[in-house]
């Protein structure tokens, strides 16, 4: 070993370089990230304040932790139950979001170059006004006396069936879920793609694969990259989401959201609130573990992988 | 009737005709190439045999029947891409199986079939392999071996070898030749290489412009060149051009200002007046210090101008007097009595009247 000081110094001096870029932004996570997540976890543990918050975490000279909490969520199947509705609804967010971006997403893939921008762009242009506006609008959209509501109960008077509301229910709650979500799908799924080659289904085409072997064969295993970044943008905040139950939702339409925010503001049990939060993080995690060990075991083929990641 | 009939096929693009009025009949059994510089329509022409386009005029005919109707998923004809187009996801096994599973192979069948082809192109043992786990040349026998093995009638070949080096292009050359001997099958191969074209084919379709120059096989392409075209595009070629004399015993005379007077053997009637050009190969030229006086030859003075030595040969510029820039090759294997010469060397080409070949225009 044989270094000269100045490769030395030069070693150094790129160490220091590579802290000075990566600092800042782990201190940043380190403070609004992590410390909050484990002052989180560690509220789990402790019990409720008599008025809300947390009581001492030091009484009477012994230590305050509990299991209280989590013996609460696993004791009381509501919890459970509204837990799995949440990911039923998350579920079905994400498959309908699916169904619906792929094409588009295909579509604007295959447009001409110059249009795809602007189709883009179409897709991206709900962002530019408020999340909660756009969730009043459905309110309006989807209210007694607009024209979706008197339409559909127009045609179920029709085969002599009651008037039903559309706002306030989880049909409500699923369409906005899904109007949310959806460019958060189309564009990984564009950005996949986008880069598929031409010749790959020209040669498909020419050892006999028809227009639906052609996308079954190819092009939908060649996207399964996109599809899971997709799936995995509008699963995770689809899951934990409670604007669009509290607005549009009915009064069984609680999601595991809505509880956590009831938890922290009304009820005011920290505690609680934290084992749900936590137990939401986890299975978010778990959910999104699972997909990338899937997509890794059917994607045995790390440059298609690759180059077809957005 | 040939197997595969190309009937007065036009392609336009726009304005621009890619192909215009081919007439082509492709033998059972046959290495067929079409060669040409690119923009010359011979990719076009592919496309359309496959299917992938459709001729704006004019049919092509497979076995009696014209494919106009047929999409390229129905036509018994397969294509080897420039690029491979190797599906990623699939082994190269899976690779090969694909035209099997869409053909509805029995599965019991296609184990066996998978191990024919892959020994076909000598593949033994890779089957279990991704395409990104393979080199150039492997690939290049995976996407043959997969056009292979459905046995199609035809089977047609994009610049295949267009993305290996001269090495392994040459090496795959031979197995091209050897395999399409194996399999019987008629095989049209697309290039812009010349030296490829000659080496492979059994028939060439020089193109150009959209238009078939010459068909003819490679060594009549090569050594009696019909066009001007023909005759610069294929290998190095020296062409004089001028007005003719006719002289007597099959012996026209060419006046080509920067040179002076070329006598070449030709069955050509021209009348006097009319011009032709004499086509004559580096390899034809004797570069001497001084050129044998007493024979019938052409024979001109000239400097050396220019030399590259490639090993097995040298090829050298010659500028003569007249400003005329003639080049002429001088094997290295020529021992003891050759002379080699040095840039600045004042030397004496001649050539045999019946050493090149006489084109009229």
């Amino acid at each position: 070993m044989n270094i000269k000081p100045q490769a030395l110094s030069a070693a150094s001096a790129a160490r220091l370089g590579r802290w000075l870029v990566s600092g800042p932004p782990l201190l940043y996570l380190l403070l609004f990230f992590a410390i909050p997540s484990l002052i989180m976890v560690l509220a789990s543990f402790r019990s409720p304040g008599e008025f809300g918050g947390l009581a001492p975490l030091w009484e009477d000279g012994k230590l305050d932790l509990n299991l209280d909490s989590y013996a609460r969520f696993f004791s009381e199947p509501i919890y459970a139950q509204i837990f799995l509705k949440s990911v039923w609804y998350a579920l079905f967010t994400t498959l309908f979001c699916l169904v619906l971006a792929y094409p588009l997403a295909a579509l604007i893939a295959q447009s001409p170059r110059r249009y795809r921008d602007l189709l883009l762009l179409l897709v991206i242009l709900p962002f530019w006004s408020n999340f909660l506006i756009r969730i009043y609008a459905w309110m309006i959209i989807l209210g007694p006396n607009a024209a979706v509501a008197k339409t559909v109960n127009g045609v179920l008077a029709w085969f002599g069936h009651e008037p039903v509301p559309l706002l306030f229910s989880s049909f409500a709650v699923l369409i906005c879920l899904v109007y949310v979500h959806l460019p958060f799908m189309v564009l990984p799924l564009y950005a996949n793609l986008e880069k598929h080659d031409q010749a790959l289904l020209d040669a498909a085409q020419d050892l006999g694969a028809n227009a639906w072997q052609r996308f079954w064969r190819i092009t939908f295993p060649l996207s399964l990259p996109g599809v899971y970044a997709g799936a995995a943008l509008v699963f995770i905040p689809a899951l934990g989401i409670f604007a669009i139950p509290d607005i549009l939702g009915g009064p069984g339409d609680s999601l595991i959201g809505n509880i956590i925010k009831q938890q922290f503001l009304e009820t005011r049990d920290w505690p609680f609130g934290s084992v749900l939060s936590i137990v939401l993080t986890v299975a978010a995690l778990a959910l999104a573990g699972l997909a990338a060990w899937v997509g890794r075991r059917n994607l045995g083929t790390p440059s298609s992988a690759g180059d077809a990641r957005a | 009737m040939a197997l595969l009939e190309i009937q007065n096929v036009t392609r336009r693009f726009g304005d621009f005709t890619a192909v215009d009025n081919v007439s082509i009949g492709i033998d059972a059994g046959e290495f067929f190439t079409l060669l040409g510089p690119s923009g010359c329509g011979k990719t076009t022409l592919l496309r359309m045999i496959a299917g992938f386009d459709l001729p704006d005029g004019g049919r092509v005919v497979l076995n009696g029947e014209d494919l106009a109707n047929r999409p390229p998923e129905q036509r018994p004809v397969r294509t080897v891409f420039q690029s491979y187009a190797l599906f990623p996801h699939m082994t190269v096994e899976g690779n090969v199986a694909f035209p099997l599973r869409m053909a509805k192979t029995p599965a019991a069948e296609i184990p066996a079939r998978i191990a024919a082809a892959l020994e076909d192109v000598r593949l033994q043992g890779l089957g279990k392999r991704y395409p990104h786990e393979l080199s150039g040349g492997q690939k290049q026998r995976v996407a043959i071996g997969r056009a292979l093995v459905t046995h199609p009638t035809v089977l047609l070949l994009d610049e295949p070898l267009a993305a290996l080096d001269a090495k392994l292009r040459e090496e795959m050359q031979l197995e091209l030749i050897n395999l399409q001997k194996e399999v019987g099958i008629t095989f049209v191969y697309v290039t812009h290489d010349q030296t490829e074209a000659l080496a492979l084919s059994h028939r060439i379709a020089v193109m150009n412009k959209g238009r078939v120059e010459q068909l003819d096989e490679p060594s009549r392409i090569y050594g009696f060149p019909r066009t001007r075209f023909v005759a610069d595009f294929i290998g190095q070629c020296n062409l004089f051009s001028g007005p003719v004399t006719p002289g007597g015993d099959g012996i026209v005379t060419l006046t080509v200002p920067p040179l002076g007077e070329v006598r070449v053997a030709t069955a050509s009637k021209l009348p006097p007046g009319r011009s032709g050009t004499l086509a004559l190969r580096p390899e034809k030229i004797r570069i001497q210090t001084a050129a044998p006086g007493d024979t019938r030859d052409n024979h001109f003075p000239g400097t050396v101008a220019d030399m590259l030595y490639l090993g097995d040969v040298t090829v050298y510029k010659v500028a003569t007097p007249g400003g005329m820039r003639v080049e002429a090759l001088l094997a290295n294997s020529q021992s003891g009595s050759a002379r080699f010469f040095e840039v600045g060397d004042a030397v004496e080409l001649s050539w045999a009247i019946d050493a090149g070949h006489f084109i009229e225009e």
